[in-house]
């Protein structure tokens, strides 16, 4: 008996096999969940990683920022499974120029994609997939990092997950008639691709283990995906529009 | 056991299927990112490919040290 039994997940952001999204796909089909992964510019990477899962899942192309692949998306979904009980958003970019210093130096431009495709992206990817979930509904999870304080070196990437938060809420009004909860895991620094090209990404990674109460191991991703299955669960039937801190205990400290 | 020549032959094919890359571009001297433009997500391809062809397991860590071809080929024939 699993978690997840009979929950079918829609997970985006697999990239390697060290992304976060990877270890709660993992975690998910071994807590018996139905997954399918969606894949970003690289296909043949991320159908080569899927394929290291135990029950290699479908894999479908998602760019968050392309009309047509989420006009598209419920029917290419409903390929593979009748509909959805959960969704996982996994997705954030920005381009160089805002990230690791140079924030008062980052062009709008810029600005605005890392925006588009970190925050409203989680909009764009609700309604793209709202069709579905059933009458009773369903979970969408997002992944953040806590967006309430300024870090150094996440720059306008931290003003885009302030931005992602503030879409969750929203949502979370939207979406709460149609029984579809909307929360975030603020998670502590994870080792993934992403993290690791983040310039300066070990500034606060190596302040973090020695300030959390219950210690944090980056190169691990499990809590992360322990929490993130629990909320895509049955277990949090009444809870939207949260913020679920999973860091070790890292934020609620003074120093 | 693969020889070096074996090797290169073959993460030659895997760069060229994964990131277009000529098989006569394919030296031990070639640095992967300045000289054959492979970027790091596509070495990370590069590197499940190769694991699955030689049946080596190539580290997240270790991966970054791997500059070269020749690099490539000493590490995969070294730990095939």
């Amino acid at each position: 008996m699993g978690l997840l039994d009979g929950k079918r997940l829609l997970i985006t952001g697999v990239i390697t096999d060290a992304s976060i999204a990877f270890t709660i796909a993992r975690l998910a089909q071994q807590e018996g969940a139905q997954i399918v992964l969606t894949g970003f510019g690289r296909m043949s990477l991320v159908e080569r990683v899927a394929r290291k899962l135990a029950d290699p899942p479908p894999v479908i192309e998602l760019d968050v920022a392309n009309t047509e692949h989420l006009d598209t998306l419920a029917e290419r979904v409903r390929e593979h499974v009748d509909g959805l009980d959960g969704v996982l958003h996994a997705i954030g970019f920005a381009p160089a120029s805002c990230l690791g210093g140079g924030f008062l130096d980052a062009p709008w431009e810029d600005v605005a994609t890392a925006i588009q495709v970190s925050a409203f992206s989680l909009k764009s990817l609700a309604v793209a997939a709202l069709p579905l979930f059933g009458e009773s509904g369903g979970s969408i999870v997002g992944l953040d990092f806590d967006a309430r304080v300024a870090w150094p070196a996440y720059d306008w990437m931290g003003v885009a997950k302030a931005g992602l938060e503030s879409t969750a809420r929203y949502l979370a009004r939207e979406l709460g008639p149609r029984k579809v909860r909307v929360n975030l895991i603020a998670a502590g620094p994870i080792r993934t691709m992403a993290a690791k090209s983040i310039p300066g990404f070990n500034q606060f990674e190596d302040a973090w283990a020695e300030r959390a109460p219950l210690g944090w191991d980056n190169e691990d991703a499990e809590p992360v995906a322990r929490s993130t299955l629990a909320l895509l669960s049955d277990w949090f039937p009444a809870t939207t529009g949260e913020l679920v801190h999973v860091d070790g205990g890292f934020h609620a400290m003074g120093v | 056991m693969a020889s070096a020549d074996e090797i290169r032959a073959g993460l030659a094919s895997i760069l060229e299927e994964v990131a277009d890359v000529k098989a006569e571009d394919v030296a031990d001297d070639k640095s992967f990112t300045d000289d054959l433009d492979v970027d790091s997500l596509s070495m990370v391809e590069v590197a499940m490919a190769a694991e699955d062809k030689f049946g080596v397991k190539i580290p997240d860590d270790e991966l970054p040290k791997l500059k070269t071809v020749g690099d490539a080929v000493a590490y995969i024939q070294s730990n095939a």
